[in-house]
């Protein structure tokens, strides 16, 4: 447990003949390897949550949705008070709030609806003046019961979609999961010319969410310079999606074993001639951002999370990686056409919020010529793709599980089906459910004012987590 | 500055003039076209390729733009029956006119006597909103954020969003009301002074969409208040809510800002 190597991907319990059963996930960066525990229980189990804080979410939601206690658990809060949750006679009003007795302390509670246009979440500080002691988040206002709709909403197409509104920031990368899962489970294998056109659709994803947040963040030290620069320039890739399958987001591209909307030479050519239209208009842009000394004297050292508390949260994604936490599934896990592309992913050490800045700026390079890459692989597979194909049967008594670097981070989907081939269980761990204690960290000791930009920098999903 | 001036160069003019005359690529799935000569087998299949029960298949074979999702998918199945147009005018202000009819090739347009008079009087040179996100799933949050962005620019309209209830005129709703989010939502709406309005944005809050059956979403806060204006859209499009709330107002958007 202690192997930085290893972290936990995915872990929960579902019913099954009366008892529960116990599902653990351990991703091996080193190896490359997933190793995947299990086992039957009813009673209590020891909680690992002392030893590795990494696993105080997925113990608290095992205990939230199967009342089975982990025992000595630090932390035992209710996680996001969703539907099917044993202590029902308990809501949204009953969070117990950590808080701290002192005369010279007091508490800002924001939310859950916002300021802006913004997802609903609590923020609970506990100040000294304006220095933020603590921050405590209040999630589940978001809950929408997706989990327990995949298990038993009509399938098929319904599935899908409900995949793409798992957080309508990352459809590709849940929607690409998703596919995944069902094409594991249906014991096919995805095409070259498939694999490339969601990698594509999945870069570019990255590309638009990490120009729109180096907007945010502009914003919010009141650079309005960058901030309507990046905009239009996400405006661009976003439109590009949209001229590609008709969203801006990307809905309705992924579909399971195919696609409506292939990836031709055509469009090859207006997706490279677009990004090298924002490029040219972002460079000079992100030359100047990281150089104006009233942009960097608010990035620089605000909201910092060290590489040990990243370790000890079980961060993944974007935020590890700018905190020197080499986690990246595009390198560790690959699938096509990652595979053949040697990817490493960029690390930089200093996990605040110019790291985080910064890692945006340099991984959507990296995106752009990623996607040139593949761009030019296309004209050489002239192979017809295939459509879209919801009615294939799933293979009985199986297991699958399929990470995805999004844009945030590790996305991870596991289905399980039963004798019949019907799915039973179906889990998602969207990489905001690892990283809302990094946020929690990061504004500790720093000026409340400074909790926005703070918030940006991570931009972790509600929906994702609420699900 | 030298830098500054480069990059305000390059950046030129970004707000589109006139958003009366903005044609979104073939692509972008909006108001429907579905063709009067769908036989009954056809209507039955496209009925049940629909996960979201938006297709009615009497009296008259139809489209619910509020329960819809704009998966396109009913158009995969029958191609020459439905069509997806680009248009992306869809507002409307009774919810029967969110039903798209065979035969029909119309536009869609908000019916103006639908439209309670102080709203016009009150609002029309300024509409101040509060969003509020229900369940919503993020994109139609980013669409409605876009409409405010440099290349949209609602604000020279007039429309913006606001930081407090106490400062708005209405609320713009988006997901398919979560029952964690109820009483946030309502708590919202009562601190809004009247008159106000309820805008519904995209499908997950005019219907419930795929969540409507789900016990984890309580929509008994719309059963007891009428929307004022319907923006259907997964996510609705940035054109079709400035052209919807402009439509509420009485605003003309042709024209806009001229350039220089």
């Amino acid at each position: 447990m202690a192997d930085e190597n290893m972290h936990c991907v995915s872990y929960f319990a579902f019913p099954d003949d009366g008892e529960y059963r116990f599902i653990c996930i351990l991703a091996d960066d080193q190896t490359h390897q997933l190793c995947l525990m299990g086992h039957r229980d009813q009673g209590p189990f020891l909680s690992l949550t002392a030893d590795n804080p990494a696993f105080h979410v997925f113990e608290r939601e095992i205990y939230e949705r199967t009342g089975i206690l982990p025992e000595e658990h630090p932390w035992l809060k209710p996680l996001r008070f969703s539907v099917d949750r044993q202590n029902s006679h308990k809501g949204m009003d009953h969070y117990p709030f950590f808080n701290i007795a002192g005369d010279e302390l007091h508490e800002v509670g924001v939310g859950p609806v916002h300021a802006g246009i913004i997802e609903p979440g609590h923020f609970r500080f506990i100040c000294h003046g304006e220095k933020v002691l603590h921050l405590e988040i209040q999630l589940g206002y978001q809950h929408r019961g997706i989990e327990r709709m995949m298990e038993s909403s009509r399938g098929g197409l319904s599935h899908a979609l409900l995949a793409e509104s798992i957080a309508g920031d990352s459809v590709i990368g849940h929607a690409s999961t998703h596919a995944a899962v069902i094409e594991t489970l249906s014991g096919s294998r995805l095409s070259a010319s498939l694999s490339i056109e969601r990698a594509v659709a999945l870069e570019l994803e990255r590309i638009a969410m990490h120009t729109g947040d180096s907007a945010a963040l502009c914003a919010d030290v009141a650079y309005q310079l960058g901030q309507v620069v990046y905009e239009s320039l996400r405006t661009i890739i976003i439109n590009t999606t949209q001229r590609w399958c008709g969203n801006r987001f990307g809905k309705g591209l992924v579909r399971p074993h195919g696609t409506w909307f292939p990836l031709n030479e055509d469009l090859g050519r207006i997706i490279c001639n677009n990004l090298d239209a924002v490029m040219e208009r972002l460079l000079p842009m992100v030359d100047r951002l990281f150089t104006l000394p009233s942009v960097v004297s608010r990035f620089d050292g605000t909201g910092a999370v060290s590489r040990s508390q990243m370790l000890a949260v079980g961060a993944v994604g974007m935020a590890a990686r700018s905190a020197g936490l080499k986690r990246d599934i595009r390198w560790s896990h690959p699938s096509m056409p990652w595979k053949e592309t040697a990817f490493q992913p960029v690390v930089l050490e200093t996990g605040d919020v110019m790291a985080r800045a910064m890692l945006r700026k340099i991984e959507t390079e990296q995106s752009v010529s990623l996607i040139r890459h593949w761009i030019d692989q296309i004209k050489e597979q002239a192979g017809a793709i295939e459509q879209p194909d919801y009615q294939r049967t799933l293979l009985p008594d199986a297991l699958a599980v399929q990470l995805t670097e999004g844009w945030r981070g590790e996305i991870c989907h596991v289905a399980i089906t039963d004798k019949h081939g019907k799915i039973m269980c179906y889990k998602i761990i969207d990489p905001s459910f690892h990283n809302w204690m990094a946020l929690a960290l990061a504004v500790r000791m720093q000026e409340i004012s400074d909790f926005p930009v703070c918030n940006k920098s991570f931009n972790l999903s509600y929906c994702g987590h609420d699900l | 500055m030298i830098k500054e001036i480069n990059i305000l160069g390059k950046h030129g003019w970004q707000y589109i003039p006139d958003l009366e005359d903005v044609t979104l690529p073939e692509t972008f799935r909006g108001r429907p076209v579905i063709s009067d000569a769908i036989t009954n087998e056809e209507a039955v299949r496209l009925k049940e390729c629909c996960p979201v029960y938006a297709i009615e298949t009497s009296p008259v074979f139809s489209i619910h733009l509020g329960k819809c999702l704009f998966c396109g998918e009913c158009s995969h199945v029958c191609p020459d029956r439905i069509r997806f147009t680009n248009d992306f005018r869809m507002a409307v202000t009774r919810e029967e006119h969110l039903v798209i009819k065979a035969g029909s090739a119309e536009p869609v347009y908000p019916d103006v006597l639908a439209i309670r008079p102080e709203i016009r009087r009150l609002f029309r040179h300024s509409l101040k909103l509060r969003q509020v996100s229900a369940g919503g799933d993020n994109s139609t949050e980013m669409e409605l954020n876009a409409a405010g962005n440099v290349n949209f620019d609602m604000g020279r309209f007039g429309i913006s969003f606001v930081a407090a209830p106490r400062h708005a005129d209405g609320i713009v709703l988006t997901g398919p009301v979560t029952a964690n989010m109820a009483h946030a939502l309502r708590m919202t709406w009562e601190a809004i002074a009247e008159p106000k309005i309820l805008v519904l944005a995209g499908t997950d809050a005019i219907s419930g969409g795929l969540f409507l059956k789900n016990t984890a979403i309580d929509r008994s806060f719309l059963s007891s208040i009428k929307p004022d204006l319907y923006l259907p859209g997964n996510p609705v499009h940035p054109l079709t809510v400035i052209h919807g709330l402009t439509a509420l107002m009485g605003v003309r958007i042709r024209g806009g800002i001229p350039r220089k």
